[in-house]
């Protein structure tokens, strides 16, 4: 794993390209602390994908098959056959230039092949050659160019460079969109066996054990039993929530990242607490082992990974017989459940439209794909005055809000947050407005590249996102930063060390919990991560 | 390759497009080929290869419904939703698609990159940038205009909104040089509009160090054929005067289907004529197809109404998944140890392999 270089010297970034050089003419450079080990050949076994092996994209032979030309070829055919969206975007760029600017590892890294424009034409120059007259013809002079190995692994370094997060495709004046040129050009390098291995272990994981961590259903259960242990610390109450049980109303599916790692376990433990309380209310939920997992890594794969591993949550939901399903705090799961999931695995006539058991309020916006967002969920819940909330317990932090690219540009997910946060905290401010809502920054590692060993990659696309924390950091004193996805909450800490240290990350069940008073709890002295509440130490002590 | 390679090949390019009808007519005399049948085999390729390339957009499908969501959804009533830039139906996909269109709403939002070290740290800001969304309107619509407005050489009598247009697009009564007369006639503005918004995108793709990086022939070919053209039809309206009754003969001839090349139009209409005649000849192979495109983009062109309204991808096929049997077979004993309900009990069963 590469040193990754201080802050001081990754700020120094020259967005001007080379002068005389073109970009054609600059061969790749592959280099530490920016790429993903390649995916290990049993994680590709597992789920059947060609072309399994060892290798490290820092190797000069990447071991590919003697036809790998052709099965590209056949790979791009097939596809503009059944993808409009491709056809169109290899033909109708002007390169104007207006995402250039746009894309966070662009402005983190100054690198010009992260322009989205420039990432999308490393395919197109291919494209051209192949089908276009004027690239037949002219060749370079008309942006053509032949594949190969050269091309393929520059392909693959900055394919693996893009978090799908559609920032550009915001500001393209034909909604050239470069996450659909990524999904195309992953699907290509997967059929070559070329997958980084942080995608492919959480596809192969979450096929077998139900989510990308491997956990299996005891250790779930464990976990989950560990955090009622803790939430009984803090509120003096007991969970005990259920797992797979048939004739429940409603499956819970969430991101299992959740469930493992700090700070989204305690978004997990909101979660629980929330159900807890909503239980004597009429909720009937239960979490299954299963389908364990919202979040979908096989959509950093392909579609139709996506699709087979998105399949589990319908099966789940049909065979333990619930109405219908509500989803955790995630941000690609909402892209893949808002705009795939129907499509990929439905009709799902075995449940029904969406209701709140609590509220009575009719879910009509997912009316076909009876799939509600918890936020949404708990927005009705907090609009029909359900929830006895005490925001003085979240007084302690000044709270901004990040939406996560997916939510925000895959959904339009905007309002929904910012009026659970604005329930449950007294103290919130926005970031600039060029870095929120549609035109909010990703957090720099999504799309499967929150590893360990691309950590520079990391913290120079989390820059324009860190920096305008900072600014609110530095204007407000902002020291929590909240969030609607599990991926943000398992990088954004590192991010937040890196360029804004004292900020914390949340999500936002973790504040409504923090806020939930329950009929006969203790008097709370600390919030759920065990810090103890501003004016409340005192009275303990008595 | 780089951006003094793809200028010079453009420009050269063009060169020899402005010379081949200068020999041609010029020299040679050749009026009916150029004056004739280049423009209709122009018209020809222009035509068939537009339909041909939108058929073959068409003809791949929209597998997923993918708009690129830019306001709030439509949730509950008491958020207030934009259904504009998140339409939720058909209608408001519709006043997103004229938005995009008519108003370039998209470009509208750019914004400039301002990358600044304070002490070592980064300052990053996005500044007001509307100089391109400006350049492409105005170039856009000055080219529409100047189109309608040649409708006075296409058909007899001239009809009556040619008459209006020529009126608004010359209210400023201004003489194409200084001194006011000279023989020369009014200014249109659009004529200015057209050369300037052209000459501004052709600026900043050389200074702008990132559009220039990105830059291809193909991006600086159609700009000089665009100013080639324009600037041929500037000069013939105000500077080298062409016989306009025997063009007028010619052109409406063109599009009676009845033409004649008539003698003593001056050699910078058969350039002039040569350029549009590349120009549309080049657009269905070309970038400028995005004209159309833009209609069929589906990060645009679609509602986000996913999880209510039903979208069937017409190539969905049966995938593979690990079925809930499998699993419990493989965890069976420690999901019992564990007190999770299992299907089965505890006897190990055959038979549960991947589902289709």
């Amino acid at each position: 794993m590469a040193d990754t270089p201080k802050p001081e010297e990754t700020a120094k970034i020259d967005h001007s390209p080379p002068l005389m050089k073109g970009w054609m003419d600059t061969p790749v450079e592959i280099k530490p602390g920016i790429f993903c080990y390649g995916g290990k050949p049993k994680n590709l076994e597992a789920v059947d994908m060609p072309y399994p092996k060892d290798w490290s994209p820092a190797d000069d032979d990447w071991q590919l098959p003697d036809d790998w030309k052709e099965i590209i070829d056949e790979g791009i055919n097939d596809r503009l056959g059944k993808f409009r969206s491709l056809k169109l975007f290899m033909d109708i760029c002007v390169r104007c230039g207006a995402c250039a600017d746009k894309c966070h590892f662009f402005i983190g890294s100054g690198d010009p092949k992260n322009m989205p424009v420039l990432r999308a034409e490393l395919i197109r120059s291919v494209y051209r050659k192949k089908h276009t007259v004027g690239g037949k013809l002219f060749g370079k002079f008309a942006g053509a160019r032949e594949l190969d190995e050269g091309v393929l692994k520059e392909w693959w370094y900055y394919l693996y460079q893009c978090t799908e997060c559609r920032r550009c495709s915001l500001y393209c004046p034909y909604g050239i969109d470069t996450a659909e040129i990524t999904i195309f050009g992953r699907e290509l390098t997967n059929l070559l066996g070329l997958n980084t291995d942080w995608i492919a272990a959480p596809v192969a994981n979450c096929n077998r054990t139900g989510n990308h961590l491997g956990i299996q259903p005891h250790a779930y259960k464990d976990m989950l039993d560990f955090f009622t242990d803790e939430i009984e610390d803090v509120t003096g109450l007991r969970m005990d929530p259920d797992y797979n049980r048939k004739g429940a109303e409603i499956l819970f599916v969430t991101p299992s990242g959740d469930v493992f790692a700090d700070p989204g376990t305690y978004t997990a433990m909101g979660y629980l607490m929330l159900f807890y309380y909503l239980k004597s209310m009429g909720l009937d939920i239960t979490w299954s082992t299963y389908a364990s997992e919202g979040g979908n890594f096989g959509y950093f794969t392909s579609h139709e990974m996506a699709k087979r591993l998105n399949a589990k949550m319908y099966a789940e939901a049909e065979r333990l017989g619930v109405k219908w399903i509500l989803g955790g705090e995630c941000g690609h799961m909402w892209r893949v459940v808002n705009q795939y999931m129907d499509t990929f695995n439905g009709p799902a006539d075995f449940l029904e439209e969406p209701v709140s058991p609590i509220t009575g309020t009719r879910f009509e916006n997912a009316k076909t794909t009876k799939m509600v967002h918890i936020v949404e969920f708990t927005a009705d819940l907090i609009k029909n005055n359900k929830l006895k909330l005490d925001k003085s317990r979240n007084d302690h932090l000044k709270v901004t809000f990040h939406d996560s690219c997916n939510p925000a540009r895959g959904m339009g997910f905007l309002e929904e947050p910012r009026y659970v946060i604005k329930n449950v905290c007294n103290n919130f401010y926005e970031m600039p407005p060029n870095t929120i809502r549609e035109q909010t920054f990703c957090c720099g590692s999504g799309a499967g590249l929150n590893a360990g060993e691309n950590m520079e990659l990391r913290m120079r696309g989390g820059l324009p996102r860190a920096n305008a924390v900072k600014y609110v950091h530095e204007k407000f004193g902002v020291n929590m930063l909240a969030c609607i996805c599990a991926i943000d909450r398992a990088v954004f800490p590192e991010l937040m060390d890196y360029w804004v240290p004292e900020v914390d990350v949340t999500g936002i069940h973790e504040l409504v919990a923090n806020a939930l008073v329950f009929e006969g709890e203790k008097k709370r002295t600390t919030d759920l991560r065990a810090e103890p509440l501003p004016g409340m130490e005192d009275e303990e002590d008595v | 390759m780089n951006f003094i390679v793809s200028i010079l090949f453009s420009g050269i390019a063009v060169s020899i497009l402005v010379l081949i009808p200068l020999i041609g007519v010029g020299a040679l005399d050749l009026r009916v080929f150029f004056g004739i049948v280049v423009p209709y085999a122009a018209m020809a390729v222009f035509f068939i290869g537009i339909v041909v390339r939108v058929l073959g957009w068409a003809r791949s499908p929209v597998p997923f419904r993918i708009p690129t969501t830019a306001g709030q959804e439509w949730s509950f009533p008491w958020i207030k939703s934009n259904p504009i830039d998140n339409p939720k139906g058909m209608g408001g996909v519709i006043v997103r698609m004229i938005f995009e269109v008519l108003l370039f709403r998209s470009l509208f939002r750019n914004t400039r990159l301002e990358y600044k070290r304070v002490d070592g740290s980064p300052r990053i800001n996005y500044e007001w940038e509307k100089w391109l969304w400006l350049a492409a309107l105005a170039f856009h619509y000055a080219f529409l205009v100047i189109f309608l407005r040649h409708f006075r050489f296409f058909v007899e009598p001239i009809p009556g909104f040619v008459h209006l247009l020529e009126k608004l697009d010359g209210f400023l009564q201004m003489g194409a040089v200084p001194l006011a007369g000279l023989g020369t006639p009014g200014v249109y503005i659009t004529d200015m509009l057209l050369l300037a918004g052209l000459t501004y995108l052709f600026v900043r793709r050389l200074y702008i160090s990132q559009i220039r990086y990105i830059s291809l022939p193909a991006d600086y070919f159609p700009l000089f054929l665009l100013l080639g053209l324009g600037l041929t039809g500037v000069l013939m309206r105000y500077f080298i005067r062409v016989d306009i009754t025997a063009v007028k003969e010619l052109t409406v001839g063109l599009f009676k289907f009845s033409p004649t090349a008539p003698e003593g139009i001056g050699v910078i209409f058969y350039i002039h004529l040569f350029m549009l005649s590349a120009l549309i000849a080049y657009f269905p192979f070309s970038k400028l197809m995005h004209f159309a495109g833009v209609f069929l983009s589906p990060t645009r062109n679609l509602a986000n109404n996913n999880r209510f309204v039903r979208h069937v991808n017409p190539w969905n096929y049966p995938v593979k998944f690990h079925t809930y049997a499998a699993y419990e077979d493989e965890f069976r004993d420690r999901m019992i140890e564990a007190g999770l309900p299992v299907e089965k009990g505890a006897e190990p069963t055959a038979d549960t392999s991947e589902k289709e």
